[in-house]
């Protein structure tokens, strides 16, 4: 119990890495879905087609194999970038490497998200604004984007909390989160099940944090509907 | 019905319209002029929403003229099936001076009843907030539906709703109102209350444009009645003497299954 | 420096598929000692005793709440430090000995992990079960006992079908992480390629393909399964497609 409280500011400097992964990779991910859903619904095929293949492969591959390749070949070829350019080497640190894999394969979970409930606005809605003379920006603005947010809601949610717990393996390509901390402490006092079990603590409060913060969401953004949609 | 002068609001000249090798309307004209209550009827299948739907490009006619208070709509060939709209600027204009109602209503299900009435005077008209609100609280106390201004459309029947559309298509203070089936997705006790808001802004001298298979309606407000069969014209006039004494056969086959 | 060398991937392929067979039984084997967990836990968890289903609540909060990485490390060198433990490894007791091992300490995380995933899923399955045909079952004279077995179950169970196929896909790509105890999973065998030849794409992308190529093979076989046991929540077809 000592141990803990000695290590406890490590753990929570740890505990702020895998916060920070987490929400940088989220940005990166909700953007991405965005774009993707927005090819996957567009008319032009090879648009279509390459987010298709994108979404199949992510959820194909091991978040941990994916993070391996962009990590050791990412710097593979940062390498022979630098080399051909003669700059010096840049280094691809692993923090960089969790986000943007991360990142990347949240972007397909969130492309399925979003491209079905951008689907599931009514039609009449957006004929409706165009009937009233409403430009496309605004009919998408003020009519399209605010609706979709709604159905979008509980997949975001569920999306974020798998996301967070992602983010563990970053850990075994040596940044230092709170896995990372937790293991190296745990070593050191011979006391890791305590470790690992703070670490457990503190995935739970983060995950019971967003499931209120989701539900407040959802509640706003319900506020003009009579139920919930399943 | 109608003191005002006779203006030409509305014009639609030789509309055709086809999907592929369907062709659903095949040349229809009309014209509406200021006061004039048109009702459009026939049976489902007959283009009729198709033809109010073409009026203000919610679908894209494959040829034929339309003349919204005397500016033409300027078109350009697009595809085989549509022509294009040459300057989206002209359309969106001319969509500000026709309103639509919906058979589904179409609220904005987000916001509420009072944000649905200002939305489009505000962000397409430009209008004032404050000018906005003027006209959402007239419309809505002239509908009857002011009490439901903070109301979502979700909480409210199917009725209420459509009275607010109503209000909505007002607001804009267009040249004519297009009425898409209005009351075909009501349930019958709900009906009853929209016809009379109708009725009534008819009576106000409105120029109304009204597909519909209200038949009363047709009969008692309309002073002019349509008949469509399979995209073209069958049959037109005054519905006093058309819905009593059909001239063609479908109309009196049309009718005769429409006992009321 | 060519883009691809095919050869580091020829020359291991005896590695690679060792890895991908260690993979496939630790999959295997802890989705199928999870079900048979989360099949009793999950009656467990609907039961309105609150004795039954607090237990099974906490369970599923913890284990669906922290990453299976935590989980794995937390049973294979968390148990280990209990001088409890300790003890009866040196009293040679085989039962405790198997907690020195990283492939039973995994198969017990894994199969913990994906019990109370599981359990969720079905309990939830059986909660929506039409209310009606549980009415139809009493009338009829049956024991709630029986009305479970014979009619809550099998329905519950075929409405757990898509999300069951979608555990056995996370479970196939989680079981990635094996590799941070030493176990040498498909994973590992392409870290352990990648370290000897220094070739991340070919090591990595190679592993990637055989992880989509057995995922392609599970949704084909999850499909054909939903046509077969789900058939009876489709539409109908037609009459004349009706057999027996």
């Amino acid at each position: 119990m000592d141990a803990l409280i000695e290590y406890s500011p490590s753990l929570l400097a740890g505990a702020w890495v895998t916060l920070k992964v987490a929400i940088l990779s989220l940005l990166l991910a909700v953007s991405t879905g965005l774009f993707g859903a927005a090819c996957k619904l567009s008319k032009i095929a090879p648009l279509r087609w390459w987010t298709a293949l994108y979404t199949t492969v992510v959820r194909g591959v091991p978040d941990l194999v994916m993070m391996l390749l962009v990590f050791y070949g990412g710097q593979v070829l940062l390498n022979q970038v630098s080399d051909r350019l003669e700059w010096e080497m840049i280094e691809l640190n692993a923090f960089a490497a969790g986000v943007l894999t991360i990142g990347f394969i949240f972007g397909a979970y969130f492309t399925e998200t979003f491209r079905g409930a951008f689907q599931a606005v009514p039609v009449g809605q957006m004929e409706a604004g165009r009937a009233y003379g409403m430009s496309g920006w605004q009919v998408f603005w003020r009519i399209l984007f605010p609706q979709m947010l709604r159905y979008a809601l509980p997949g975001m949610g569920n999306n974020w909390l798998v996301l967070l717990k992602s983010t563990a393996i970053v850990s075994m390509i040596g940044l230092s989160d709170m896995t990372w901390l937790a293991d190296q402490a745990g070593r050191t006092t011979h006391q890791p099940f305590a470790f690992y079990l703070a670490v457990c603590v503190l995935y739970l409060a983060m995950t019971s944090v967003s499931n209120a913060v989701f539900q407040r969401l959802e509640r706003r953004y319900n506020v003009g509907v009579r139920e919930a949609n399943v | 019905m109608t003191h005002k002068a006779s203006k030409e609001l509305l014009r639609v000249e030789d509309l055709h319209k086809q999907y592929g090798d369907n062709e659903v309307l095949k040349g229809v004209s009309l014209t509406a002029n200021s006061g004039d209550v048109i009702s459009i009827i026939g049976s489902s299948g007959s283009g009729k929403s198709t033809w109010l739907r073409c009026i203000n490009f919610l679908e894209q006619p494959t040829s034929g003229r339309i003349i919204v208070a005397g500016e033409e709509v300027k078109l350009l060939p697009g595809s085989k099936d549509a022509l294009k709209v040459a300057d989206p600027k002209q359309l969106q204009k001319i969509r500000t001076r026709l309103s639509m109602v919906f058979q589904h209503f179409n609220l904005w299900g987000h916001m509420t009843v009072l944000q649905n009435i200002i939305e489009a005077p505000i962000h397409v008209l430009g209008l004032s907030k404050k000018e906005a609100m003027e006209r959402a609280e007239r419309y809505l106390e002239r509908v009857g539906v002011w009490k439901f201004r903070d109301t979502y459309p979700a909480h409210m029947s199917g009725g209420q709703q459509q009275r607010v559309a109503i209000a909505r298509a007002l607001a804009m203070e267009p040249e004519a109102l297009l009425f898409d089936e209005p009351t075909s997705a009501l349930d019958p006790e709900l009906v009853g209350e929209v016809l009379k808001v109708m009725r009534s802004i008819a009576e106000e001298g409105r120029t109304m444009l009204v597909v519909t298979h209200e038949m009363g309606f047709a009969r008692e407000v309309a002073n002019h009645v349509v008949f469509v069969h399979q995209g073209r014209v069958e049959e037109e006039g005054d519905p006093r003497e058309v819905l009593t004494r059909p001239n063609s056969e479908r109309l009196q086959q049309f009718l005769s299954g429409n006992l009321k | 420096m060519e883009w691809f060398d095919l050869t580091v991937v020829t020359g291991s392929l005896p590695e690679f598929w060792r890895g991908l067979w260690m993979t496939l039984q630790l999959t295997a084997i802890a989705l199928v000692v999870g079900f048979a967990f989360a099949v009793p836990l999950s009656i467990a968890r609907v039961s309105k005793n609150p004795w039954m289903s607090a237990p099974v609540r906490a369970y599923t909060y913890f284990f669906r709440g922290t990453p299976m990485l935590v989980q794995l490390l937390l049973v294979y060198y968390g148990v280990g430090q209990s001088e409890w433990i300790q003890g009866m490894w040196e009293t040679g007791n085989p039962f405790w000995l198997l907690f020195r091992d990283a492939y039973f300490c995994a198969l017990v995380a894994f199969s913990l992990n994906t019990c109370a995933y599981q359990l969720e899923m079905f309990a939830g399955a059986i909660r929506n079960t039409p209310h009606g045909e549980v009415e139809a079952a009493t009338a009829m004279g049956m024991t709630r006992a029986t009305a479970l077995r014979r009619i809550i179950l099998p329905s519950a169970l075929r409405r757990a079908l898509p999300p069951l196929s979608n555990e056995v896909i996370l479970m196939l790509q989680g079981s990635a992480i094996a590799s941070a105890v030493t176990l040498v999973d498909l994973t590992g065998a392409a870290r352990n390629v990648y370290s000897r030849h220094y070739a991340p794409f070919e090591a990595f992308i190679f592993a990637g393909l055989l992880y989509l190529a057995v995922t392609f093979i599970l949704v084909g076989l999850f499909r054909v399964a939903e046509n077969r046991w789900l058939a009876h929540l489709q539409p109908r077809r037609s009459a004349s497609a009706q057999k027996d």
